[in-house]
């Protein structure tokens, strides 16, 4: 009798030991949730008429890498997002012509987006082109110069794509509403009709960059190849199969840690802004996040209710639509996707957090925000579980 | 090893996966029974509302907008309705994500809801403030994603 209770008792051991690899159907509909295989087609951008033109995307491309196309001749997009880099630029603040104040962000799937910068202060990939080529620490330069070196070097390519270009005989230098005292005052000086034609050429440099931008996407990684096989009802092998540790993760992930919250679909990112009680950086001007973004896009020239837009307004509903004020906005930043994160430290807005597992922490400590209120809950995790985690983020890697 | 221990550590180990169980539910799944009907009466009875998406099936993530439908309680449409639209996630102590606005009035009680995205899976509730000649009332209707 002892024996036989000892095997039944060593069968039930077994068993649990085996049940991991049985998900719920609950779980397998979320993990088939995040694989890049559900993610839909990339929807048209009617507010860009040149959004799926080859052409523009191939100058775009041009664009996106032209030192040039800044104050001083040394710095492009290409500066902060390094093409075999993710995009990015592993500092925690990007460095233009100087410092700035933000974590550049990585590019893949970035057309997607509903709204661009970590406090979505732009709504659409083309007027999002156009803040850093201004920026004094970024680019630096101003639109009217940017129109000259333009038709100086790119005159034919242009045309092309977007027609005639103004004529730009009494268009001075360097002209700006957002420059010097010198090139605002020089941008006042411009008849208002000028100034339009002039926001115009600055607009379409935008929609020819954003054009080659909408071309650069997330690759499938393991996960996805698991992820594909737990959907099909399939067990994972070879290529598709992770370890007991990353499927471990994975549980974590969409159960018990609660990332899925935030991190979900197959980008990893629910594109809204939250507050996660994240630090600001001593010597950085505060930076409310979301608070002030939403004022900055409601009053963005370039926005999508603006001249500047091609199509209709139907394509304005995140904006219109967007929440403008409230508790809520305060020191919220957009959630980024987790594709390919655990292989781009620094983390966070700023660059707080300067590795993955302290990224963990601070999500298991749940910090209070110094402002807000932040949305994280403190969890119970085990050293193990902390490992498990982040060896699950490691399957989004490649 | 008895046979009485053994019970214990098998009564153990179903107690702890019960528990984790419970707790999991707890977090991730909306309470049991919740009232997901999307026609119902206004908190104080005096509409008779009902919601319907206005493309099934309901998708988390995109932008989309919902049909508001507002009848008095003998079923004649409510128009000239002023409508405000709220929100949120009870379990995550949120609000809506975007700020829903009725943009136009379709006929035979029916309103455009704009605006509407649910960044996030789990219990949602959606609110209807209505103002019209008859009076004051809100209706709560809850959604799960
Ligand atoms: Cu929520």
């Amino acid at each position: 009798m002892r024996r036989r209770l000892l095997a039944v008792f060593l069968a039930l051991v077994g068993l649990a030991a085996c049940q991991p690899e049985e998900f719920t159907e609950a779980e397998k509909a979320t993990i088939a949730s995040l694989s890049l295989s559900a993610l839909p087609p990339l929807a048209a951008d009617t507010t860009n008429r040149v959004a799926d033109d080859a052409a523009a995307a191939a100058f775009g491309a041009t664009l996106f890498f032209e030192q040039r196309l800044s104050r001083d001749g040394t710095v492009a997009c290409a500066t902060c997002h390094l093409i075999d880099r993710q995009f990015q630029d592993d500092r925690p603040r990007s460095v233009g012509l100087a410092t700035t104040d933000r974590r550049a962000m990585p590019l893949a799937g970035v057309a997607r987006a509903p709204f661009l910068f970590w406090d979505g202060r732009k709504d659409s990939l083309w007027a999002q082109a156009l803040g850093p080529l201004e920026d004094a620490r970024e680019h630096g330069g101003t639109r009217a110069a940017y129109a000259h070196f333009v038709a100086n070097a790119f005159g034919d390519r242009y045309e092309r794509i977007f027609g005639p270009l103004p004529d730009l005989a009494a268009v001075p230098a360097a002209a700006s509403p957002l420059g010097s005292d010198a090139e605002k005052a020089a941008w006042q000086a411009m008849p208002d009709a000028k100034k339009r034609e002039i926001d115009t050429v600055f607009a379409n440099l935008g929609k020819a960059i954003a054009a080659f931008e909408r071309t650069i996407v997330h690759q499938p990684t393991r996960f996805d190849r698991f992820a594909d096989a737990v959907a099909a009802g399939k067990t994972p092998q070879g290529e598709a199969a992770l370890s007991e540790q990353e499927v471990y993760g994975l549980r974590l992930f969409i159960g018990r840690a609660n990332c899925v919250t935030c991190h979900n679909g197959p980008r990893f990112t629910d594109d809204h802004f939250h507050n996660t009680g994240v630090p600001p950086v001593d010597g950085l001007p505060d930076d409310t996040g979301r608070a002030a973004g939403a004022k900055k896009v409601l009053d963005d020239p370039f926005n999508c209710l603006g001249i500047h837009r091609d199509g209709s307004d139907e394509a304005c509903g995140e904006l219109r639509f967007m929440v403008k004020e409230g508790e809520e906005l305060e020191r919220a930043f957009k959630t980024p996707s987790l594709r390919g994160a655990a292989a781009r430290p620094p983390y966070m807005h700023s660059g707080q957090i300067a590795t993955i597992e302290d990224v963990v922490d601070h999500y298991i400590r749940a910090p209070a925000s110094v402002s807000g209120h932040s949305e994280l809950k403190p969890l119970k995790m085990s050293e193990k579980e902390r490992a498990a985690l982040i060896a699950f983020l490691g399957t989004l890697v490649e | 090893m008895n046979r009485r221990t053994i019970l214990v550590v098998l009564a153990a180990i179903a107690i702890v996966a019960a528990a984790a169980f419970i707790a999991f539910r707890m977090m991730m799944t909306p309470p049991e029974g919740l009232d997901l009907a999307r026609s119902k009466a206004s908190a104080k009875g005096l509409y008779a509302v009902a919601i319907a998406p206005e493309k099934e099936p309901l998708e988390q993530g995109p932008l989309h907008s919902w049909i508001l439908t507002v009848k008095t309680p003998d079923g004649a449409p409510v128009e000239g309705a002023t409508i405000a639209v709220g929100g949120g996630m009870p379990q995550h102590g949120h609000g809506l994500p975007t700020q829903p606005q009725a943009t136009a009035y379709l006929g035979e009680g029916r309103y455009r809801i704009e605006g509407v995205r649910f960044n996030m899976s789990g219990w949602w509730e959606f609110t209807f403030d209505i103002r019209a000649a008859v009076g004051n009332d809100n209706v709560v209707f809850n959604l799960t994603l």
